[in-house]
């Protein structure tokens, strides 16, 4: 289904994979997505899944962790879904820090609808509705996570495939909503517009400049403006949202009897 | 005097707009609209045309900011499809009803669910009561035209309305099609330089948006109801001139071998030029077949509808899109309730069609004809050709 070379298909195998090492079973295990060439991933999986519309995978899901916090829930965005359209629920799941684990692919663009500027695409940068390079800046996608409240963010690339795994099975242990970002190749719209046609070229980009969390923070402002981190990024433990509601409810069921 | 070449439909759309001159596009990418926006982008991007393109977040902030900007005074330009229409939809009755003249060109595509990207009118019938002006186009060149008119009607000063310019999805924006194209000095004759009737400016500062209480709400209400009855009246004069102009003629419905037609097909949108090789066809074999194309949905053309459908024995109403637990199509329920207060009607029967990109062929409208003539179907509506 997706084009020779995209990133998307390693994530869903990572994330397959990480399923299988810590055994869910597909009955309890909910897949939701949102729409684009990312939403489409549910199109090969058995486990339960849901299909919803663009920008606003994160609020299906949240009513489905909301009523039955037993099930796994793994939410699969582009960045068009998580950050663009569908930015509000994203900052919004993070601080209510909702029990969901969150894997955004981050291809820098719309790759569904032919690779149109999106709110993660780099300022300069070449797609097809900023054919002179776009005038605006991009989100950093985990440091928004970050601020608005998440209890666990990764950030990984399809170069790192067993790192991607792992991040992911960490990802899926946490309570609290946890989020993995994926940098992907879209050789088809983004690397093509941006001088990297071939699929390599941008795993290459990737592998450059992605560096290992601690030893990217050791680095002056200046030298990381050509890096970026890779690795766990944020790891904490905020009480998650189902924790606090339930509080409340034995706090005021037994206010109430008493 | 103009030119004619061949051209992507979506591409000649933004093309018009930018005859148009239009100051701002703030548009977010949708299939089968994308190369719309893409186009209104690069031309922008280009110097094209002094303009601002914003590559908002959603539909929602594309006809927001459009709104922002078009209370500024600019002229705006937008477009969607389908899902991102229905996104809209919180803003579109606001922007009636601040009289703003906001074209938006819509590629119509079913709306989910199941999701599906194909072409019918459930995305543009939910928006129908929104005060926006609906044109409908057949073709590349309707797609165009109507781009042009749709910012000279909006504009008027006794209109000041939005406009949305219908094209079915994927049978026009993807098409590739020859297609006259006026010059810019013509356009400019016909368009003039549009005057708002009031901005947001420091010298001048008006309030717009504010809350209608209930002593004034249906007011409000009224006032949008009378301006968008009324502006029927501009959208006939300025099909009118155009017609003058540039020899292409518009009506609010448009009659195909109708004379001395039996039985009449209504079709709305891209599928009349099929109905017509079904109408010729028919007639070869003696059938007495006509048709009705609907170029203007809003406002209704009531008294353009009992014209046109007399002497007419059977309607055989064609809609693409449902109206679920109700009286049939929309475009049906409309007509049917229009007829309702004549003495001498024709009998009406209704099919929905082309659903989600469905193929409708010429042979299927003929038949639909030829069932029509008994004046009645086992059902109230029939969904054509579908399965359970
Ligand atoms: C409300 C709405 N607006 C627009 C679209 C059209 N659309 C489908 S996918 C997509 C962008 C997808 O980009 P992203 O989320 O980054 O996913 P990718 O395809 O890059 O994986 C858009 C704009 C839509 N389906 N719904
Ligand atoms: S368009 Fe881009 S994101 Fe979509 S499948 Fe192709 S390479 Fe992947
Ligand atoms: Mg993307």
């Amino acid at each position: 289904m997706w084009c020779s070379g995209c990133g998307i298909g390693v994530m869903l195998g990572a994330m397959l994979r990480a399923f299988e090492e810590l055994d869910y079973r597909n009955a309890d295990t909910v897949v939701v997505t949102g729409i684009g060439c990312t939403g489409k991933s549910d199109d090969y999986l058995l486990t339960n899944a849901l299909h919803t519309t663009h920008g606003r995978a994160l609020a299906y899901a949240t009513g489905i962790k909301a009523f039955n916090p037993k099930l796994h829930v793994v939410v699969l965005m582009g960045d068009g879904d998580s950050v663009t359209i569908g930015g509000n629920h994203f900052i919004h799941a993070a601080r209510r820090n909702i029990d969901l684990t969150a894997i955004v692919i981050n291809n820098f663009n719309f790759g569904m609808t032919g690779g149109q500027a999106s709110g993660t695409t780099p300022g300069g940068s070449f797609t097809s509705t900023t054919a002179w390079g776009n005038p605006e800046r991009d989100f950093d996608i985990c440091a928004l996570a970050e601020v608005a409240g998440a209890n666990y963010v990764a950030r990984e690339t399809p170069y790192h495939g067993w790192e991607l795994k792992e991040l992911i099975k960490e990802a899926l242990n946490k309570k609290g909503f946890s989020l993995v970002e994926v940098f992907s190749p879209c050789p088809t719209h983004f690397g093509k517009n941006n001088e990297m046609k071939e699929p390599r070229e941008m795993l290459d980009w990737f592998k450059e400049r992605g560096l290992p969390v601690e030893r990217y923070r050791k680095l002056s402002a200046e030298e990381q403006e050509n890096h970026f981190a890779i690795g766990k990024l944020v790891d904490r433990d905020a009480p998650d949202f189902n924790t606090r509601y339930e509080e409340i409810r034995v706090r005021a069921t037994a206010q109430k009897a008493g | 005097m103009g030119k004619r070449v061949g051209m992507e439909v979506a591409i000649a759309a933004a093309e018009a707009a930018a005859l148009c001159k239009f100051d701002v596009a703030s548009v977010y990418p949708i299939t089968p609209q994308s190369h719309v926006a893409e186009h209104l982008a690069d031309i922008v991007n280009d110097g094209r045309v002094d303009a601002s393109f914003i590559t908002v977040e959603s539909e929602h902030s594309a006809l927001s900011s459009a709104m922002g900007a078009s209370a500024t005074g600019a002229r705006v330009v937008t477009a969607t499809s389908s899902q991102g229409l229905l996104y809209m939809g919180e803003v579109m009755p606001i922007t009636s009803s601040m009289r703003l003249p906001i074209v938006m060109l819509i590629a119509n595509r079913a709306i989910s669910g199941p999701i599906n990207i194909w072409n019918d009118h459930s995305d543009i019938m939910p928006m129908r009561d929104t005060g926006w002006i609906s044109f409908f186009a057949e073709n590349g060149q309707e797609v165009v035209d109507m781009t042009i008119q749709a910012f000279r009607v909006g504009e008027d000063r006794r209109v000041m309305l939005p406009v949305n310019v219908n094209m079915d999805g994927f049978q026009l924006p993807h098409m590739v099609e020859p297609i006259f194209f006026p010059d810019q000095e013509e356009v400019d004759r016909f368009l003039p330089e549009y005057v708002p009737y009031a901005t947001l400016h420091p010298d001048r500062p008006v309030s717009m948006g504010t809350l209608g209480m209930p002593e004034i709400y249906a007011e409000a209400q009224k006032a949008k109801d009378v301006a968008v009855v009324n502006s029927i009246k501009v959208v006939k004069e300025v099909w009118k001139e155009w017609e003058k102009l540039f020899g292409r003629k518009y009506e609010p419905i448009q009659s195909y071998r109708t004379r001395d037609a039996d039985v009449a097909l209504v079709t709305m949108g891209s599928m009349g030029e099929t109905a017509e090789i079904a109408v010729d066809a028919l007639r070869k074999q003696g059938v007495k077949a006509g048709l009705l194309k609907i170029k203007l949905w809003r406002p209704f053309p009531f008294a353009e509808l009992k014209k046109a459908v007399k002497g007419i024995r059977v309607l055989a109403v064609t809609d693409r899109a449902c109206s679920f637990g109700g009286p049939g199509g929309p475009v049906c329920s409309e007509i049917r309730s229009a007829l309702y207060e004549e003495s001498v009607r024709p009998a009406i029967v209704n099919y929905l069609i082309g659903l989600g990109g469905r193929d409708v062929q010429a042979e299927d409208f003929m038949e639909m004809v030829r069932r029509a003539a008994k004046g009645k179907l086992s059902e109230p509506y029939e969904f054509y050709g579908v399965r359970g």
